[in-house]
């Protein structure tokens, strides 16, 4: 049942109810899985305001400050509500020559909310508006929420960047599989037989290579001098020609399903067209099992590109996504003195968790008659 | 069922072949051809080497030839067993992945072993105390598990352990042991250092094997047989480990085929994390290297590897479950 009828009122309004509607209420139960779309709804419009959120010009480098630990914004200040972060001095240990930074009180400065930072391009128009921002000083030079890298470039407004460019490429990877795993298993699926089979061994050869080494090697191949582009486009395609077999299977087995149903033969008793047949009876009756495989399939590809980043084979500095930012966690000395290079953890597991109770979620409202 | 092995068994060289086309076209792939990066390396070590001499090796490896005879020349070569030479060691392949392509497969193994000691009784508990707060407890892990990548757990348990318990954990043998010949007590430390490998690499396949098993069993216990199994007085392990358990398992046995190359592909990024002598961190140098002879080697072999693995596994499969034996 789609939701417990209470009156019969209710149970009528069930039985009208379209399909689209049946599934809604089902969703809506769910609780984890509403967690799940509203934490990756804030995550995608976090990519999408990625320079507004940073703070600091992602590629500003400056080796005064490197390995600089979090540094947290005060919110009181004497008394009142007025949110400040002080001034830091670095030095140098003299016995391990490791670099120390120290808090200098004396030194304030203010923090603003839609102030001014650095510059940056909306629609083609210069802008310097961000979401924080110091005054009386550059904010690379005094904020730093998450610490520095070893080049002194800020955690935080990398993160931001990282996250663009990482989620994006779990959604275009997934357009890609999503229109091969449609098309090879719609065809196996709507017709059967020898294609079907062909198709299913291609699959089966397909899912039966492990995945990492061959992405690694392809990876590798890509051309050193190719742009950041480029390479991103590349990394996008590699992922994609290998995870478009689950959607694939679930595309055929939805197909093979359908191809028996009643409506559908009536279709064809009535001389609609196979196209016809197949898109305005079929594809409507399964897009909701498509959307809750392809919201798993996002997960699995951001999995992906950030294992290939972090081993050096995928996105190559300059461009910023989650592996590469972990890529300078790689090493357990030096996560042991600034263990805040492992913070883009974080971000991963939340979103992979979160398209995961989304997906489920849906999988589960796809079938409102069941 | 003799026919099924047959399929089987063609559909594994057919992938088998797959592969080598795959490993041939990665081998191709970078710009240059393999004497021009050997000669690059030779220069960058002093040695000149004269055009004709150039030549002279480009037609000894059959370079000039058109593709098909070179990849038909490679996969002579391959059958013979010689795999060319590693640039950077300057040894042939075969010497240097040997050893440590058992160890890729023996972490992989042991991972698949655990997944399958702790998913088992795990799903079962799930299952018959559905909604307890053992459940619960390992439903949340299991998420965690599954959103986990496991090479970051790897990263964030070697952190810890390096932190809080003043160790190292990586590795696969203690330093007394590592270049010792093989021995009981060699044999011995190997066990010990395999075990947080094979959770790490275990974690997220145990996480889904147990929701299916949950999964299936619940469906299976509310099933009439079992209230008529309990009603005819059978005790209640009995009841649940005889029928419903062996009826849930089938699923669970089917989906073996794919975990295995799952786990081969996590061993190597997790090796690369952990330091793990396996053909993991060996891939990668030589990738970026652009060793392709020897990176093109690994892959293969792992390929080879684990299309065997799962063709072993459908045997045990078949042997399992009876209605695999009835078809085809």
């Amino acid at each position: 049942m789609a939701t417990q009828p209470t009156s019969p009122d209710a149970e009528e309004r069930i039985s009208v109810a379209t399909q689209w509607q049946l599934m809604w209420w089902r969703f809506r139960k769910h609780a984890l899985a509403k967690v799940g779309a509203i934490i990756v709804i804030l995550f995608y419009t976090a990519a999408l305001l990625a320079e507004f959120l940073a703070y600091s010009d992602p590629g500003f480098v400056e080796a005064q400050r490197s390995l600089l630990p979090p540094h947290g914004i005060q919110w009181i200040d004497e008394g009142k509500f007025a949110p400040f972060v002080y001034g830091l001095k670095g030095t140098r240990d003299p016995q391990t020559f490791k670099r120390v930074y120290v808090v200098d009180p004396t030194q304030k400065y203010p923090i603003v909310f839609f102030g001014e930072g650095f510059e940056w391009t909306l629609f083609g128009r210069t802008v310097n508006r961000h979401l924080i921002a110091v005054e009386g000083a550059p904010a690379e030079e005094v904020l730093f929420l998450l610490g520095t890298d070893t080049l002194g470039r800020d955690l935080w407004s990398r993160l931001m960047y990282g996250t663009r460019v990482s989620l994006f490429i779990g959604l275009l990877g997934v357009m890609i599989s999503l229109f091969l795993g449609i098309l090879m298993g719609g065809i196996s699926g709507y017709y059967g037989g020898p294609i079907d089979t062909l198709i299913q061994r291609v699959i089966e050869i397909i899912r039966s290579i492990p995945t990492i080494p061959l992405w690694m090697a392809l990876g590798a191949a890509l051309p050193r001098e190719w742009s950041v582009n480029q390479v991103y486009f590349a990394i996008t395609i590699i992922i994609s020609l290998i995870a478009w077999t689950e959607l694939a299977r679930v595309t055929r087995g939805r197909f093979l399903a359908l191809r028996e149903e009643d409506y559908v033969m009536a279709a064809e008793l009535a001389g609609c067209s196979q196209m016809r047949i197949i898109f305005r009876h079929m594809v409507p009756s399964f897009l909701s099992h498509i959307i809750a495989a392809t919201t798993l399939a996002i997960a699995a590809m951001i999995i992906a590109e950030t294992s290939l980043s972090f081993l050096g084979l995928g996105l190559r500095p300059p461009a910023i996504s989650w592996g590469v930012l972990l890529q300078d966690g790689q090493n357990v000395q030096a996560l042991a003195i600034s263990p805040w290079l492992i913070f883009p953890i974080i971000p991963v597991v939340v979103i992979i968790l979160s398209l995961n109770f989304l997906g489920d979620g849906l999988r589960d409202a796809a079938d409102p008659y069941g | 069922m003799l026919a099924y092995i047959i399929r089987r068994f063609l559909l594994a060289v057919i992938t088998v072949w797959a592969i080598t086309v795959l490993t041939f076209v990665i081998i191709q792939l970078p710009p240059g051809d393999f004497v021009s990066i050997y000669i690059n390396s030779l220069q960058s070590s002093g040695s000149q080497v004269s055009f004709g001499q150039a030549e002279a090796m480009r037609a000894q490896y059959g370079l000039d030839q058109p593709m098909t005879i070179q990849y038909a020349r490679w996969m002579g070569m391959m059958l013979q067993g010689d795999f060319g030479m590693a640039l950077a060691w300057n040894k042939p392949v075969k010497e240097i992945i040997g050893d440590r392509l058992v160890l890729t497969m023996v972490v992989s193994i042991s991972a698949i072993m655990l997944t399958w000691m702790i998913a088992l009784p795990v799903g079962i508990y799930s299952a018959v105390r559905q909604y307890s707060f053992g459940d619960y407890a390992f439903t949340f892990i299991g998420f965690l598990g599954i959103a986990i990548p496991n090479f970051m757990l790897a990263l964030i348990l070697m952190y810890v352990g390096y932190k809080y318990f003043n160790m190292s954990i990586g590795g696969l043998f203690s330093p007394e042991f590592e270049n010792a010949p093989w021995s009981l007590a060699k044999a011995g430390d190997l066990g010990k250092h395999l075990i947080l490998p094979a959770v790490i690499l275990g974690l997220a396949g145990t996480a889904q094997l147990i929701r299916i098993m949950r999964a299936n069993l619940l469906d299976e216990l509310r099933k009439p047989y079992v209230v008529t199994a309990r009603a005819k007085g059978l005790a209640e392990t009995r009841v649940i480990l005889k029928y419903p358990v062996r009826a849930a398992l089938n699923p669970f046995a089917s989906t073996v085929g794919y975990y295995f190359p799952y786990v081969v592909s996590g061993s190597i990024i997790v090796s690369l994390v952990l330091g793990l002598p396996t053909v993991g961190p060996l891939l990668l140098t030589a990738l970026v290297a652009q060793d392709m002879f020897l990176a093109g080697t690994i892959v293969l072999m792992l390929g080879i590897l684990t299309v065997f693995g799962t063709f072993v596994s459908d045997l045990i499969l078949m042997w399992i479950e009876p209605r695999m034996r009835m078809e085809g």
